[in-house]
């Protein structure tokens, strides 16, 4: 510890400490632009100027440490000399037009330019003139701003992982400038604009649009993954403007992904559902709640008599609020219809009866950058989990080793350590040879399942960097599973493999969530497995898309076809227009009270930021009215906090009380690889949710580029088919045809072919057998 | 043109013999003897350290810092990997002395960095050449081969436990490149730009290691001092100013060229050798240590010697030894006006003042020189540079400040009547 003393006031900080920190510390502000604490010192802006006893001149604050003894001063004539000096030079080349500029009002040099600038300026020469730069559709850019702080350089080369941004030229011609012809394409790349402290990048999509004093702030959490991200939703004339960071260190840190900043279009989108709809005739009419929810009520109980309850299908997306699920849940159970499920995606029968318990990261998500060791298994981690994946990024700088089981080797901008990857079809085996390995190293006997299985050199190196990271006390290692895992046909054979890994080698075991509330649906008892059979003849879809939200597309389709009636719950018209009897309006997460329980199994509760648009209702109310129209009990609430009560009557204990990874009763079945082809089917990560599908400037990215195939150049060679040919390929009696793309890192044999996009919804199952031919 | 009168660094080269540079001719004239007499004598590194103190032998790339004095902040111990790194950028306006050494003497500065290496506990070294030289570059390497087939440069030199390997890197000829953390994110294959210092190189340097950086003519210095003894070295200068330097003489003189002299030698006796005044004109200002350095008027420079603590009293630099003579038909305006576009252009625009101070200075002294000056431009000029100086990351600021000041302290009047008169004060311009 050193003791220092800033402006008279004497602190203690501990070794290491800059200037600046030590002077936030005890409240004073030091001015800055280019200083941010998730960033590594630049020390080029020199607004943090500062006297420092004994020094000739004045010290950046931001890249000077504090030594023992030290006396600063951040208010001397020297350093306030200086912080205007700065601002001078600052100010000369920027173009002041802050009555136009996006960023007014909530400009960082604006601001300072109030405490440190001159009322008029001496510079009387020309002013800089810099060209605009074309980094996307979701950052638009006024470069004659740019004060070249290079935080957004910054960001992206070492947060986002690859430097997609940085400073080009010289001198005084210095620009800020995406690589020549390209755009700034990573998932989190929004956030280049809350750090922009001038207005040189600004959002695309809010450009405009309002000013920052005419918004309101709202507290939400982000519906879209497992992390729970919180937000500030601005809304200005009960309407959804922008969404930004709200700042949590132990989920987001100060960060959001572009899914969750830009996803907001959707709510303000023309496909939004706002008036019940019935289908009379073949023809959609719009009709009134009443009549709506009495044909619904009617039909189920005419369905019940006369096909049974067991005819009817209560699906939900675990998008959907604790709230929501609660009351369907409950209304499916009341109906005698089971559990609801949230598992469309889901495809192995056997993973939901073995868990014993709410599957989840097993550990806070803060605690994942401190493990020794992560082995990631089946996951597109960038797209699932953008900020999981940054997080996993700075662990690796700070020495922990990543290792993967993946059908992919998809860039992730970081140090991979031990990698197999393989056929989706052979995740198991894989996990299997790891399994083994570690038993052999830990001198155990090898489960008698296993013993077939073949320990490759990566497998044993896998096993012995798990078994090390956890060798000293205290030290932790984890095992993550993504949604390739949750939606493989042998999900329950992965499952418990880790956790036998798990339990070899003392990591700990998580998944990594798919939607905001898929831990919140478990803890309700939502059942993770697919409900749709063909005996369905009443469906209760509830903000589910069935052409995207399938495992199955095809499959799931054909059910809805021949049922006798469909109803949709959803905020959107979507593709239940074909296949649905009923669409009733629910709102989306910013027009309704609610909560969701994120992968740590935090719950996390917010309120509507704006009214319900049109006749849209909260789902929680929909569901309480049809409960009581049906005569069920117990659906009688006045607000959504009443439904979280009954929901969850122990609260955060009772959530933790229902944690567990622990998996029972699956036998593991080795198999050999298949000699056909494989698809490889993830959800691409703006179709994961309706509101991605909906947001016009994420669709214009290029992770929303249409979908082509990918294979290795070794099963392109062997099918004779050329990168850029079209191809046809087949599920079953399904067919479409697509460009192939060349990927590197796909194992032989596999077709990769993302489902839930329009282009790909007539095929069939994620990781089923394929067919590939010339078109 | 070079000129040797006491050579160190140009110890016995014959300029007039094109061979005069390979390695044959270097042994001849005693070239290589220090580097065996120091595996044959397994003289310590301490010893070698403590002879280059004797020599007070200063760094020559401009700033003069004591060189014996940064090779012990080498942390000597350290396990890891180690670099010696030499700077040949010499981007400095008017300086072209290191260019003469890799093509005349390129030896003494292989043998010079092999001693480093040596002294230091360093296995690798590179050599930073400027972007724009081509042949020179050439001669270097085909040196480098030399040194290597003679058994003076690579793995176990000389028989010993000591390896050795120097590779040569050819810069892109930005300015920047010569402030050593520059240099060295250059040599990394990143963008030329200072880093911000703390931490130094010695603690972490290239590639983020400890490393060591001279300049061309400190290393080939070395040789010398080892082979004849830092006190002979430091007896050509004179105390705490040890040895000879070469000057780059250019401007208004008669033979313009590089002259090795011992430090302390009177100015008007360099002006003598560079062949005095072109055309008896008389000698108007002299700005003596590169472009960087302030100028200071003829007068005073007459009654200066060559050395880093004479040319610091008289107010100036001895900076790279570059010495750009000004005869009387020198506008100073319009002088300063093309030292200041060249800062502009070269800032790195990595920090504030230095991105956008050097352009203003350059347009209002540019303004001044087109005859729309105005009177409170000379204390904005002033201002201006104060907030440039010093509050930078690198000594560009400085660097580009520096003249300005010089011309203001020396030579206000010209600026004053070009402002006031939209003309200049000396006849014909």
């Amino acid at each position: 510890m050193l003791e220092i003393e800033i402006d008279g006031t004497k602190l203690t900080v501990p070794n290491g400490t800059t200037v600046i920190e030590a002077a936030r510390s005890i409240g004073t502000h030091i001015p800055h632009f280019c200083y941010h604490k998730k960033l590594s010192i630049a020390a080029n802006c020199r607004m943090c100027l500062v006297q420092v006893e004994k020094a000739p001149k004045p010290l950046p604050a931001c890249a000077t440490p504090v030594n023992d003894g030290m006396k600063v001063f951040t208010h001397s004539d020297m350093a306030v000399k200086a912080q205007q000096g700065v601002m001078e030079f600052l100010l000369i080349n920027h173009p002041l037009d802050c009555p136009i500029c996006d960023q007014g009002g909530e400009c960082q040099l604006q601001d300072l330019a109030v405490g440190y600038g001159a009322s008029s300026s001496r510079y009387e020469e020309e002013k800089r003139v810099v060209p605009n730069k074309d980094l996307g559709p979701l950052i638009s850019t006024d470069m004659t701003r740019c004060i070249h702080c290079t935080r957004c350089v910054r960001f992206t080369e070492e947060v986002a992982g690859m430097q997609e941004i940085g400073m080009a030229g010289r001198g005084e011609h210095s620009e800020i400038m995406s690589f020549i012809g390209m755009t700034v394409d990573s998932e989190i790349s929004g956030n280049v604009i809350d750090l922009c402290p001038v207005g040189a990048l600004t959002s695309k999509p809010f450009r405009y649009t309002a000013r920052t004093w005419e918004l309101s702030r709202r507290k939400s959490v982000s519906p879209h993954d497992g992390l729970g991200s919180n937000l500030v939703v601005q809304v200005k004339s009960d309407r959804v403007m922008r969404v930004l960071p709200l700042e949590n260190e132990a989920i987001n840190e100060c960060w959001i992904a572009d899914r969750d900043r830009f996803s907001y279009e959707a709510l303000n989108s023309e496909q939004r559902l706002t008036k019940p709809m019935l289908k009379q005739g073949g023809q959609w009419i719009e009709t009134d709640w009443q009549t709506a929810l009495e044909y619904v009520g009617n039909g189920l109980k005419s369905i019940s008599n006369e096909f049974g309850a067991q005819s009817l299908a209560v699906l939900a997306t675990p998008h959907s609020s604790v709230e929501e699920l609660f009351l369907l849940n409950k209304l499916s159970t009341a109906l005698g219809a089971g559990a609801a499920s949230f598992g469309t995606r889901y495809a192995d029968a056997r993973l939901a009866p073995a868990q014993q318990g709410a599957s989840w990261l097993g550990q806070p998500i803060a605690d994942i950058a401190a493990a020794k060791a992560v082995l990631l298994i089946g996951s597109t981690v960038r797209k699932e989990q953008p900020l999981l994946a940054q997080r996993l990024r700075q662990a690796v700088k700070r020495g922990l080793k990543l290792s993967l089981i993946n059908p992919m080797d998809d860039e992730l901008f970081t140090t991979v350590s031990n990698k197999l990857i393989v056929r989706p079809d052979q995740l198991v085996e894989a996990l299997a040879g790891v399994v083994k390995a570690a038993a052999e190293l830990k001198q155990q006997a090898v489960p008698a399942e296993l013993a077939n299985a073949v320990v490759s050199d990566a497998a044993r190196a896998i096993a012995e960097q798990l078994l090390a990271a956890t060798a000293n006390e205290g030290d932790r290692a984890a095992l993550l599973l993504g949604n390739l895992a949750a939606h493989s046909p042998r999900a329950a054979e992965i499952a418990s493999l880790a956790a036998q890994l798990a339990e070899l080698t003392g990591a700990t075991l998580g998944w990594m969530s798919e939607a905001a509330n898929t831990v919140g649906a478990q803890v309700l008892g939502l059942q993770a497995s697919n409900a749709l059979t063909q005996s369905c003849k009443a469906v209760l879809l509830f903000n589910t898309e069935l052409e995207f939200d399938s495992h199955d597309a095809q499959a799931a389709l054909a059910v809805a076809k021949q049922a006798e009636m469909v109803v949709a719950f959803s905020a959107f018209k979507h593709g239940a227009l074909d296949y649905a009897d009923v669409l009733l309006p629910i709102t989306p997460f910013s027009e309704t009270a609610g909560s969701f329980i994120n992968m740590e199994g935090k719950l996390q509760a917010f309120n509507g930021v704006v009214k319900p648009l049109g006749d849209s209702r909260p789902g929680w109310k929909v569901l309480r009215v049809l409960g009581n129209l049906l005569g069920l009990e117990g659906f009688d609430f006045d607000n959504a906090e009443a439904v979280r009560k009954a929901a969850l009557p122990q609260g955060e204990a009772g959530i933790a009380a229902k944690l567990s990874n622990a998996v029972q009763g699956v036998s593991i079945q080795l198999q050999a690889p298949s000699a056909g082809l494989v698809r490889l089917g993830e959800v691409p990560i703006y179709q994961a949710d309706a509101l991605v599908r909906r947001a016009p400037s994420l669709q214009k990215t290029r992770d929303a580029v249409a979908p082509q195939v990918g294979l290795s150049a070794a099963t392109a060679q062997q099918l004779g088919v050329q990168a850029g040919e079209r191809v046809q390929v087949s599920q079953g009696d399904a067919h479409a045809s697509f460009q192939v793309a060349l990927d590197a890192g796909l194992a032989d044999g596999v077709v990769r072919l993302a489902v839930a996009h329009p282009d790909t919804v007539v095929l069939g199952a994620m990781f089923a057998p394929i067919q590939l031919t010339r078109a | 043109m070079t000129v040797y009168v006491k050579g160190v660094v140009f110890d016995g080269v014959d300029f007039d013999d094109p061979n005069s540079w390979n390695i044959d001719a270097y042994i001849q004239r005693g070239g290589y003897a220090a580097l065996k007499k120091i595996i044959a004598e397994g003289i310590s590194q301490d010893a070698i350290i403590a002879e280059l103190k004797t020599s007070s032998l200063r760094g020559r790339g401009g700033a003069g810092f004591p060189t014996g004095l940064k090779w012990s902040f080498m942390p000597r111990s350290f396990p890891g990997q180690k670099y010696l790194v030499c700077n040949t950028d010499e981007g400095e306006p008017g300086t072209f002395k290191d260019l003469d050494i890799i093509v005349n003497n390129p030896h003494a500065l292989i043998e010079g960095m092999i001693i480093g290496g040596y002294a230091m506990g360093i296995s690798v070294g590179y050599n930073y050449i400027h972007g724009e030289v081509f042949a020179a570059y050439e001669r270097f390497e085909a040196a480098l081969e030399e040194a290597r087939r003679a058994g003076f440069l690579g793995d176990k030199i000389l028989g010993s436990d000591f390896s050795f390997q120097l590779h040569a890197h050819h810069g892109y000829g930005a300015y920047i490149c010569g402030e050593e953390t520059a240099l060295l994110e250059s040599l990394e294959g990143k963008k030329g730009q200072p880093r911000f210092k703390p931490p130094f190189p010695a603690s972490f340097g290239l590639y983020g290691k400890p490393t060591t950086i001279n300049n061309t003519e400190t290393f080939a210095s070395v040789p010398y001092i080892i082979r004849e003894g830092g006190q002979k070295f430091l007896e050509l200068g004179k105390p705490n100013n040890g040895g000879t330097k070469l000057f780059s003489v250019s401007g208004h003189v008669n033979r313009p060229g590089n002259f090795e002299i011992p430090l302390g030698t009177p100015f008007s006796e360099l002006l003598e050798m560079a062949g005095g005044m072109r055309g008896g004109k008389k000698l108007k200002a002299v700005i003596p240590g590169g472009s960087s350095a302030p100028v200071l008027p003829g007068h005073i420079m007459m009654e200066t010697t060559m050395d880093y603590d004479a040319i610091a009293k008289a107010g100036s630099m001895l900076g790279s030894g570059a010495v750009i003579v000004m005869d009387e038909t020198v506008c100073m305006v319009k002088a300063l006006r093309r030292l200041s576009y060249f800062y502009y252009e070269e800032s790195c625009g990595q920090c504030t003042p230095c991105r956008e101070g050097t352009g203003w200075l350059y347009r209002v002294v540019d303004r001044i020189e087109r005859g729309l000056g105005r009177p409170e431009d000379l204390e904005l000029l002033e201002s201006v540079g104060k907030n440039i100086a010093g509050r930078t990351i690198c000594a560009l600021g400085d660097a580009a400040v520096m003249p300005v000041q010089g011309m203001l302290k020396h030579f206000r009047d010209e600026f004053l009547h070009h402002i006031e008169h939209k003309k200049c004060i000396v006849p014909g311009y």
